[in-house]
């Protein structure tokens, strides 16, 4: 299968990739690592007239802790996630994630900003950095807007931003003390999207859940955050019947669409189970073990 | 539509040719430079037959454009037997029958491959968490883990200085 035509761009600086995306504008798409966007274009899904490759940008490779937060420059790819010493020792989440995105072949050249800025909620980082309260950094012709994490999913494969702007990093909070995560993922085989997936990052203050952010993967059609299911969990003492109940609310707030991965009852109580593993281990970390 | 010259090196060969921006790395492979070990297989950047190493990493070279391969360096298949003697991971792959029908195979050792660079001495888990972007239809997985294990200690006694 040939991808559709196109005019191929390269450029050299970030102001040139802006200033393309100016000229253009309507007509030109971002080329990052190219594992969603190439498959699309073979199977003529998507047939942009003008590509604009950013991998040539490696000014925005870079995985850092800078002040209060994790800086994650967008053209990172998820390999360099998964070897970072960093992530996996202060954000288990990301580590969790960063393993089981697509295969290793496809982590090689998939970035952490392309993964984002799809906003397919079938991908995994959405619900990670929507469980770490995450801010998108956009750069545009007119400066460098943040958009918190919250509100950069706009609907499916849609974002919150402009055609002129490219994603440049994503910051991640630093956890405080007593903090965990945990990303748990059931798919089909390695490679496949999930059939339900949940992210969790929580705190905790004695035996209580002082903050607790979920997110789950492809069980609606914008990535979500799992707010009934939170609700569940803040300001409760842990026990076994608080963490069922989050995982009910969330089999219940959650809006699976029926495929070949499964029924709507199915992927809604697969969720209830990835929701609870997930927030079992996010306190199992919290309290300082794997 | 746009048409582009790049020049790349492969299995140590530098070559210049003019390619359309839409040419597929794996088409650009076979077709202009003839290296037809690069397979392909399921065309949905699902199954890793087409890998190859871009720049020492695993890729599937049907999900990048040969445009975006400008001065890399890349390695198929073709480049392991080095002067007629097998590499370690193809003589693994015989003396371990790591292979039936043989489709996934060249993606299968330029994958293994790039995984030993970074992992000299993996363990089974490493090795099976390592290859799992390749699918083999044949062998069910545990003769490619054993060939890849052989090829790891002789790599390894070789670096050794052990031969």
């Amino acid at each position: 299968m040939i991808p559709g035509a196109f005019d191929y761009h390269s450029p050299r600086t970030l102001d040139e990739a802006l200033s393309l995306l100016q000229k253009h504008a309507g007509e030109a798409k971002i080329l990052a690592g190219g594992q969603s966007l190439i498959p699309a274009m073979r199977f003529r899904l998507a047939m942009p007239p003008i590509l604009v490759d950013i991998n040539r940008l490696d000014d925005l490779r870079y995985v850092e802790e800078r002040g209060d937060h994790l800086a994650i420059g967008a053209m990172t790819r998820e390999h360099a996630l998964e070897d970072s010493q960093v992530v996996r020792s202060s954000y288990p989440l990301l580590h969790d994630t960063a393993r089981v995105i697509a295969d290793p072949l496809v982590r090689n050249q998939a970035t952490v900003g392309g993964n984002i800025a799809h906003a397919d909620p079938a991908n995994d980082h959405p619900a990670t950095m929507l469980a770490y309260h995450a801010t998108v950094i956009a750069k545009g012709p007119s400066g460098e807007r943040k958009i918190p994490i919250d509100d950069f999913f706009t609907g499916l494969f849609e974002n919150a931003m402009k055609e002129d702007e490219i994603l440049t990093e994503i910051r991640i909070p630093k956890p405080g003390a007593n903090s965990g995560g945990a990303y748990t993922k059931l798919e089909r085989k390695v490679g496949d999207y999930a059939i339900s997936a949940a992210a969790v990052q929580l705190r905790l203050d004695g035996g209580t859940i002082a903050e607790a952010r979920i997110g789950l993967t492809n069980v609606s059609a914008v990535p979500m955050r799992a707010r009934a299911a939170e609700a569940e969990l803040l300001g409760k003492s842990v026990s076994d019947a608080v963490i069922e109940a989050a995982g009910k609310a969330a089999a219940g707030e959650c809006d699976p669409s029926p495929d070949l991965r499964g029924t709507i009852e199915y992927k809604r109580d697969m969720t209830r189970v990835m929701v609870k593993r997930s927030i079992h281990k996010a306190i199992a970390r919290a309290k300082g073990g794997n | 539509m746009s048409n582009h010259e790049i020049t790349l090196t492969i299995n140590g060969e530098t070559v210049t040719r003019t390619v359309e921006a839409r040419t597929l790395l794996v088409h650009f492979i076979r077709e202009d430079l003839s290296l037809t070990g690069t397979h392909i297989g399921c065309d949905t950047t699902s199954c890793g037959a087409c890998t190859v190493l871009v720049d020492g990493k695993p890729v599937k070279s049907c999900t990048m454009f040969a445009v975006q391969a400008e001065g890399a360096d890349i390695e198929t298949i073709e480049s392991l037997a080095a002067g007629g003697s097998l590499h370690p991971l193809q003589e693994g792959f015989w003396e371990k029958h790591g292979l039936q029908c043989g489709y996934c195979t060249p993606g299968m050792i330029m994958s293994a491959k790039g995984f030993l660079a970074e992992h000299p001495n993996p363990t089974e888990d490493e090795i099976r968490h390592g290859i799992s972007g390749n699918l083999c239809r044949c062998t069910g997985y545990n003769k490619i883990v054993e060939a890849i294990q052989y090829a790891a200690e002789k790599l390894q006694s070789a670096e050794a200085g052990g031969e």
